[in-house]
């Protein structure tokens, strides 16, 4: 299973009751496809950086889901097709997560590590005879 | 801005996600990006920024993405 993150920007005309019918709507879409919706970040009412058709200002809603590519597809044809959202974006995280985790534990031995002089011993031989020619 | 005293004072290159240890740039983070977008909006470069190859391009892509979102402007106004 990926996981994704799928934000849509959706029209400030809509009250919020509609809203969050829309986004319940979407919930029903995700868990009928045998998805997982993980969470719901409603970030409300945001101010756009730039105009987006003749609105200033707009709402955000972020979606985090377990699913596959078919559930993605479906969410963007329903986006499409619904005229109050403005703009959707969604974003496979679950290889970028997992690198940054990696990361992570890479990192923490590393620095367990770091007290033991042994590198240093080994490159010092190696060192030497390179400036011996001179 | 004051132009830069050559051979006296030569900052220390240090890539800012390097060193907080962010490995996922996160596109929704406007506020983070906003610091890599100068007042014309475009990317800031990483000659002056600082940031090391692997982070610029992991900040480029989020800056696209937030771009497109209307999170941060295509150009400023």
């Amino acid at each position: 299973m990926r996981v994704y993150e799928v934000v849509f920007v959706a029209a400030p005309t809509l009250s919020i009751e509609e809203l969050e019918a829309f986004i319940t709507n979407m919930q029903a879409v995700i868990e009928g496809r045998n998805g997982k919706l993980l969470k719901i970040d409603n970030w409300g009412k945001k101010s756009l950086a730039y105009k987006i058709g003749k609105f200033r200002e707009a709402y955000y809603v972020v979606l985090s889901l377990e699913g596959d590519g078919a559930i993605i597809a479906e969410l963007e044809r329903r986006f499409r097709v619904t005229d109050y959202i403005v703009r959707f974006l969604s974003v496979r995280i679950d290889e970028d997560t997992k690198r940054s985790e990696k990361l992570k534990t890479v990192r923490q031995r590393k620095s367990s590590t770091k007290g033991t002089p042994e590198p240093q011993v080994n490159i010092e031989p190696e060192a030497a005879p390179a400036e011996q020619p001179m | 801005m004051v132009a830069p005293k050559r051979f006296s004072i030569r900052r220390k290159r240090i890539c800012k996600f390097c060193a907080e240890k962010i490995s996922y740039i996160d596109f929704k983070d406007g506020k983070l990006l906003s610091h890599f977008i100068p007042e014309r909006g475009k990317i800031l470069p990483r000659r002056i920024s600082g940031v090391c190859s692997i982070h610029q391009r992991l900040l480029a892509e989020a800056i696209k993405r937030a771009r497109h979102l209307a999170i941060i402007p295509f150009v400023a106004d």
